[in-house]
Parts: C-alpha cells; structure tokens; sequence
C-alpha cells in the first residue's frame, strides 16, 4: 500500500506491506535506527515516536494508519543546522539521565510529552507517566531530575518566545 | 569554551563525552548494522523441555520462498564444529573434577531446555525466515524434566547427561569444615534459615543481536556482537567452537545497550551465525526478540540454602556453615560453575572477624536455561544469606541489630585482614560506613516513623546491611589456580598523534558505564590534556591489542590501572624526547600540567612539542630512542580490590494488600576513589534498584513439572519502573586502593549487592511483630499478604 506522511518535517511516499509496523518502516526503510525495540509485547518504550505531536509506541502502530501523519523521532529534535540539543535531549545530558542509551531515545520523546502535557510537574508525576517506558540501568532517578529540568528549560523557552 | 586539563581531570562531574550520539539517535547497535545482500536468521527453540531429538526435515522449510538454507546440529557436527566451551571449571571436594557435558550450539541427540536451539533458517527476510522455521518438521520424544534443583538431585530424577550421574556438575568446598562444626557444636547460640535465592533474568534493554561476514577472496571472517567481551568471543568462538584462524577472524561489539552479565557468555548464536555466514558466502543477522531472550539469555541466582551461625553469649560471631545447591541449567554456560563457588563462598566472611567459615555448594544439572553472572554474581547471594541470618540471630538473642554488626566488625587498624575463605582484605573502615549511614537514615528517628505508620494502620520496618566485594577480576594466577583457562589482566594502548591529541585503545568494553568519560579523564589528569583531545576506543578486535572485557566490577580497577601505567610509559618517553631537547638528563626532568620542566627552572617544553618531535624526529636521539610516541600496558592485579559499605532500607506494608513501598533507602560505600562523582552516583541508583527489582518484583519462574517458562515476557516478569522506586540517598566513606595504582575500587556491582539484603531486612522488620523471621523473595504484595494472613492466623490459634 502507497502511503504519504511527514518524518521530522520531510516529506515521505513508499509502498509498504499492510502488516508493517511503523517502527519498521522507520527502522528498516527510512534508516532512522535511533527508534529502538526492545520488546515484542509494548511494554518498554524504546520505540517512542511522536505522531502528530503525542507520544505514540511506534511497535503499536502500523505504517499505513500512519498515512497523512507527522511523524517525528529522536533524530529529529535537535537542530539540523547548529546541532543544537532540544532542552529536553540537553537536560538528559546535564543529569546523567541515560546509561546505555537503549531506552534513550523513546525515553526523550516520552519526557517531551510530559512536558507538553502534564500541567504540575511533579517527582510523582514523572514516575507515572513514565510507566509505560522501562530502563534497566539508571535506576530512574536522573531520569525523573532531567525530565523535570526539561520540562523547566522548554517552558522558560515557550515563554521566551511568547515574550519576544 | 576550550576546556582545561583541570576541568577534566579525576575527580570532576564531567558531563559524559559519549551522551551525544545516544541523545541524537545516532548509536550504532548491532541491530543497527546492515550489510550488502544481507540474509536474516530465526532460530528454531526446542518447546521441550526434556526431550530426545529425532529427524529435523528440512524439504517443507526450504520450500518457503525466500528461505536459503537451513542449518541443524547435525550440519555443524558433520562439519567438525565443537562445542560451547566452559571457561571457568572448578576443583570440588576431594580434587574432583567440574563434569562438563558437551553443549552444542545446536542441540545434538537431545533438547535440555525449553528454548534450546535446534536450527537455524536463513532467508531474504527475517518473515521469511519465520514462515520457514514454523515449517519446519522436527520430531520430539518427549523425556520426564527435572527442573528444580532439589528434584534434580532426587535419586529417581530424570538425568540430563549419561556421564553426569545424580546431575551433580560438581560439589565444591571451601573453609575449615572442622573448626566449624566444632564451634557450633560449642556455641552459646545457633541461629539457622533456610532460604531461597530467586532466578532472576538479566534483561538489558537491548536483545542480544550478531551480524556474521565471511569474505571468500581474503578469508576474512567478520562478527558484530552485542557482547561486553569482544576479545573473548574471538578466543572461544575461533579456536574452541569454529577452528577459525585469529589472525582472520574480527569481532567487534559496538554500542552496546546494556549488559549486566548476560552478555559476557560466548553464546550459541554466535557461533551458529558465523557458521552459516561461511557457508553461503553471505552476512548472516540475527536479532533476539524479548520473548526469545527470555528463553535463550543466561539466567541468573537461583540457589537453594541452608546455613547457620553460631554465637557467643555476647553475640560474637564463632562459626558459619553454609550448605547451597546452585542451578546450572541444562549446559555449562561460559563461567558458570565459577559464580556459586569461587564469587560466592568467599565473600560469606563480609566484614566481619568470624573465625570459622565453611561452605559447600552442589552445582547441579537442570532441564532450565544455563545459569551464570548476572550483575553482582554469587556476591549478592553470599550477602543475603549472611545478613538475613545476622537479623535472624539479633532477634533471636535479643540483641540490637546495629550492635551485633558493630560488635563484630573487622576494625579499620586490621587491615590487611585475611579471613578464613581465601580473601585478603587490603583496606576498609566499615565502621566510619555504618554510622554515616545509621545518620543519614536517621535510625535513631525510626520508632516515631513506626508509629505513625501504625496509627495509619500500616506496618513499618527498617534493615540495614553491611556489605563487601571482591571484585576487580583479577590476579591471572590467583584465577588460574582457581580453574580459569585464560588470564584476568587488561591492556590499553596511548596513542599519542603528532598534535598531541591522543587516542586510547582499550580492552575493557563500555555498555553503559560511561568509560569515554571517565577513562579519557584519567587519562586527562596523568597527560595534562583536556579530556577533549582524548578519545577512547574499545569493541573491535582489529583496532584494540586484546582485553578481557567488561565485567565483575573490573574495568576501572583493572582496565584504568592498565591505561594509567600506559599514560606513565609515554610521560617516560616524553622525558627522554625532553632531556635530549633541553639538554639535559631524564632523571632532572619533571612533568607537570602538561609540561616538561627542568627541575628547578622555568625551562619546559609543552606536552605538544614533544609529540611533534616524537614524529618530525630531525633533533631527536635516534641513536638511542625509537620515534613515535604509543606506548603499550598490560596490568595484571596483585589482588582483587574490596567496594564495601552499609545500606539501610525503610519500608512499609499495607496490611489489607500486602503492597511494601520502601519508603527510604539509603547507601553509603566505600568504592575506593572516584574519578567522576556522577557516573559513581548512576551506577550506584542503577544497581540498587536492579537489586530492588530482586527483592520486590522479579522472579523467573519455571512450571516445575512441564519446565516450562511461565515468566517469558515483560507482561509476566515484572520489571522495576520509575513508579515505586525510591529517591536514593547517598554518600562514600573513602579508603583508597592499596595496590592498583588508581586507588579506585569498582562501582557497578554494590548496588546490586546490597539492595536485596537490605530491603528484606526492612521487609521482615516489618513483620516481625506478627512473628515472621523470614520472607523468601520477591516480597510481591500476594506473597506478603499470604504470609500476614497465616502469621495473624497462627497468633489467634495460640
């Protein structure tokens, strides 16, 4: 089946089998690897995309209900031209956030929903939302301070921009 | 912003260097890795499991479109491939040897475990290949299973291997079994539990994944792995199981997502892979899926324990004996008689002066998956089975818990310590550990806790637990001794470029554990270089001389000491390259913040000048200097090294569902010294919460007739998740290292170590009251709930 949609802001048409899931289609047909599965029953998170701007497991959607969407990952955040960091990619960083770097990614998309989402950004708050996302090794203690460090930084710059 | 050497020297938080490509979605795992015409394979697992394997009929397979070849134990046997090699046996009682029944990388005559592989289907695609393993015919006749190790070791048990009678592997000692019994003979008091050390699964977030090459015209092999141990697969996999030449044969591990032990096996799929590469002349992929690692990743724990501890009138630890039946699994995994053994019974002295220790282990044969390290390997089980019984004697005597260890603490002026099993402590001050802790958890404040707890209707508890460690793995010769067949050194190389930029090679792998950083800072501080100019590589057999690898706590104590006695060799250099410039004598030139200075004045030459002169050799001392500026480490520990430290657990119990919610937790070690605090503090919340997951949630779980794997998914095996962690507090109590060079001591395992210990001591506390001593894990709410029941059950009948 032909479908069309938008990955990280470019335009994408392709021929996919009805059964493909859209982390396939990313992982496999568009190289954009940096969406990770690390389970076979949607329960960790890895594959964490954004579809039309809400955090979506990309292993629980099929490419083509994904047509006519925007889609983004984490290759898409930070700035393509100066390489700069999204808040939240930043905030992981600052905080020792992430180990191994498996769940990162979908750890990141998840964390921008948050921030997007949740109007009192609470310690308790994080731990919930993250339930759907599984890391082994940090432990979720910097990932809880960088979610909410982020959540803060993408705020500050919302208001920046309102201000300006 | 230029950084400065200061700025990234050892002890700095320096954000980590590898973050960025992790953040970007820019890591290449394995399962990332695509290669020209690359075929993709699915195993077939036995659904067995105890069973005689009988015609594999390949025709229905390889009808499917797409399928290329088909591979069975059969094939690999008829091409001379040999089986999974043990790299780790050891001696038992009486000099007996480990028995180490054949393990094939595809079964062969038998399947030993539900998942046991039993071919490999090679297609265009990975469905391809699916649609052609379900077609494939394989004939089982199904054998009775001995799945537990108690039923293993019944004298009617089905028996797994014919030259393994009983299913005893081996049944190993060690400690004084005289001297013990006599103590307890002798003893004021003996306090004894029974326990069970759940099976746990490892889980790193990324599956295990191997991408095999084989190129015809140069006879090159190529295997990418997700393995913590690059330089070892090569050994075991080349020479014991392919009989591949080593000059030929490269592997590489590139980033890997997550290891905790379970990748630092040479596993069957590597070899298969491989094999399969070789044959159709084609790279070969294969990805785990979660629901296959459940069934084909090592497992982890699982011993069965008796022990008992006698005591004096004052609570003076006289004597323990320790008696454990340890699962091996249907095979030998790479190191698994090693871990109950070896990484077990040494470590039941903890920090304590008990005089007289004795265990003994039975390794024993099951119809499950091998068992082998898994974060913390035989050291956690070695302290759980120690601290719950310490609690059980406190209680028993009637003695304060904290003053029962504090009574029988080895005390800091008596280091070096050596104990009855084996180890030699160099340095410790596990009492200045205890009463941070004790502090910082405010134990003293714990009976308001408690009761306000019970005003709420909930019960409280509170455990404590000192802990060591032997990790740091370790003296080749002390190891080999002990049935190693391979040495415990690391290397690393400091290439240092004409720039002066430099460029280190090492054989430690980083999956995690944040060695870009912190290695390149140990090498900022010794070089006088921003951590910038400093890249470290690791992972592939062709860059990187040899290592041993990532595991047991090792790669800082060991793999840092290497790196900073290769960094020591090219400031030597650099001294001779300075003299023969200053005109002066090596022994009169200092290095310093990155100059070479005459002693004394302010002649000096930057580290860069030097560099550049080791290559633009013009005014240079041939006659007696080689150019270049690389120099060559391999360091070999002269003991393992001693992490250390007390962690307290607060928990509370909702009677009415049995829920525990640990309320604090608190850790404070003694890791030796700390090269960069942050990467210690991820470490250390890691590990604890891995080892939370132990004592609250985890558990892998067998049908004990059938064998079975009812725990087979993230649905049904229950991982720890942001929600119910706790907020960790932590601090260190330092003593450095006495004999690495670097004075660090290892930091990934303590957590891990510790956590179980402790959140069931806080878990029984809890109980108490109701006349629990004991609680096997996981503490899971229907568990705590069934024992709260029968507790309040047996108080009304009395």
């Amino acid at each position: 089946m032909k479908i069309s949609l938008s990955v990280n802001g470019e335009p994408v048409s392709i021929d996919v089998e009805p059964s493909m899931l859209l982390a396939d289609l990313l992982r496999e047909e568009l190289e954009l690897t940096g969406t990770h599965i690390a389970c076979d029953t949607s329960q960790c998170g890895a594959c964490v995309v954004h579809v039309n701007g809400k955090s979506v497991k990309s292993c629980t959607l099929l490419a083509v209900s994904a047509d006519g969407a925007e889609v983004t990952t984490i290759e898409g955040l930070a700035d393509p031209v100066s390489s700069k960091l999204h808040p939240m990619q930043q905030a992981f960083h600052d905080h020792h956030g992430l180990q191994c770097g498996f769940c990162t990614p979908g750890m990141v998309m998840s964390a921008i929903d948050f921030a997007n989402t949740v109007e009192e950004p609470t310690p308790a708050a994080v731990r919930h939302w993250l339930e759907g996302n599984i890391c082994r090794c940090t432990g979720y203690q910097n990932i809880v301070k960088a979610v909410l460090a982020g959540t803060a930084a993408m705020q500050a710059a919302d208001g920046a921009e309102q201000g300006s | 912003m230029t950084e400065t050497p200061m700025e990234t020297g050892i002890g700095v938080r320096l954000p980590r260097k590898e973050d960025s490509r992790f953040l970007t979605g820019r890591g290449t795992y394995v399962a990332d890795i695509k290669r020209p015409k690359m075929l993709h394979g699915v195993f077939l697992r036995s659904p067995h499991a105890h069973a005689v394997l009988g015609a594999i009929d390949k025709v229905p397979a390889m009808a499917v479109p797409g399928v290329k070849a088909v591979f069975t134990g059969a094939d690999m046997a008829a091409d001379g491939v040999g089986g999974l090699p043990c790299a780790w046996p050891v001696t038992g009682k009486g000099g007996a040897a480990t028995l180490e029944p054949p393990h094939p990388p595809l079964a062969q005559g038998k399947v030993r475990y539900v998942g046991d592989a039993v071919a490999f289907v090679v297609a265009t695609s990975v469905e391809a290949a699916r649609r052609g393993a379900e077609a494939l015919a394989v004939d089982y006749e199904v054998l009775p299973a001995a799945v537990g190790v108690l039923d293993a070791l019944a004298p009617d048990a089905p028996q797994l291997f014919d030259d393994v009678p009983g299913n005893l592997c081996v049944d190993w000692e060690i400690g004084d079994a005289k001297a013990t019994d006599d103590a307890i003979a002798g003893a004021a008091h003996v306090a004894r539990i029974s326990l069970v050390n759940n099976r746990l699964v490892g889980n790193p977030m990324e599956t295990r994944a191997v991408v095999s090459e084989y190129d015809p015209a140069t006879g090159q092999y190529t295997m990418w792995t997700s393995s913590q141990f690059p330089h070892i697969v090569k050994l075991l996999m080349g020479n014991f199981v392919l009989g591949l030449p080593q000059h030929k044969l490269r592997v590489i591990s590139p980033d890997v997502g997550g290891g905790f032990g379970v990748k630092q096996y040479h596993y069957a799929e590597e070899a298969v892979c491989t094999f399969a590469a070789s044959k159709l002349g084609r790279a070969v992929k294969w990805v785990c899926e979660r629901s296959e690692a459940f069934l084909s990743d090592a497992h982890g724990r699982d011993h069965v324990t008796e022990a008992e501890l006698a005591l004096d009138e004052t609570g003076r630890f006289l004597g323990l004996k320790v008696s454990t039946i340890a699962n091996m699994g249907g095979y030998l995994s790479t190191f698994g008689p090693n871990i109950p053994t070896n990484l077990y019974g040494p470590l039941l002295a903890g920090v304590y002066t008990t005089p007289a220790i004795y265990c003994e282990v039975k390794c024993v044969f099951t119809n499950t998956l091998p068992v082998d390290a898994y974060r913390g390997a035989g050291r956690p089980e070695a302290t759980f089975v120690l601290e719950r019984l310490i609690d059980v004697a406190a209680r028993e005597l009637g003695m304060d818990r904290v003053e029962i260890r504090r009574r029988n603490m080895i005390p800091k002026d008596a280091f070096p310590y050596q104990t009855p099993v084996m180890m030699n402590y160099d340095v410790g001050d596990h009492e200045a550990c205890l009463e941070k802790a004790l502090d910082l958890a405010d134990w003293d404040g714990f009976a308001a806790r408690k009761a306000a707890s019970a005003a709420a209707g909930k019960y409280r508890g509170i455990g404590l637990i000192t802990y060591i460690e032997a990790c740091g793995l370790a003296p080749s010769r002390l190891a080999g001794s002990l049935g190693v067949r391979g040495g415990l050194f690391e290397s690393a190389t400091v290439r240092v470029h004409p720039t002066g930029d430099v460029t280190v090679l090492i054989g430690t792998h980083n999956h995690g554990q944040g060695h870009e950083t912190t290695f390149a800072q140990i090498a900022s501080q010794k070089l006088g270089l921003p951590a910038s100019r400093i890249e470290i590589v690791f992972g592939d057999t062709d860059k990187v001389q040899f290592g041993l690898g990532t595991y047991g706590s090792r790669s800082l104590a060991v793999g840092g000491a290497a790196l900073a006695k290769a960094a020591e060799k090219v400031i030597d250099k650099g001294k001779k390259i300075a003299a023969h410039l200053l005109e002066s004598s090596h022994a009169d030139i200092e290095f310093e913040d990155g100059m070479f200075r005459i002693s004394g004045t302010d002649r000096a030459l930057p580290f860069g000048d030097i560099a550049l002169t080791a290559y633009v050799p013009h005014n240079y001392p041939l006659e007696t200097l080689e150019p270049g500026l690389e120099e060559q480490a391999f360091y070999d520990p002269v003991n393992f090294t001693f992490p250390g430290g007390t962690h307290i657990a607060e928990v509370e119990i909702d009677p009415d569902t049995g829920e525990v919610s640990l309320e604090n937790y608190t850790a404070v070690d003694d890791i030796g010294t700390v090269i960069n605090p942050m990467i210690v503090e991820g470490q250390l919340h890691g590990g604890i919460v891995q080892g939370i997951g132990q004592a609250l949630l985890e558990t892998c779980v067998y049908d004990q007739d059938s064998g079975q794997l009812l725990s087979g998914s993230f649905m049904d095996y229950a991982m720890p998740r942001a929600e119910g962690m706790p907020e960790i507090t932590l601090d260190h109590n330092i003593t450095a290292c006495t004999h690495n060079g670097i004075g660090s001591k290892g930091c990934g395992e303590c957590g891990t170590i510790a956590s179980p210990a402790t959140v069931m001591n806080a878990v029984v506390d809890a109980l108490a009251d109701l006349g629990v001593s004991h609680v096997d894990m996981p503490a899971s709410p229907n568990r705590i709930w069934r024992i709260i029941g029968e507790a309040k059950r047996q108080m009304a009948a009395e």
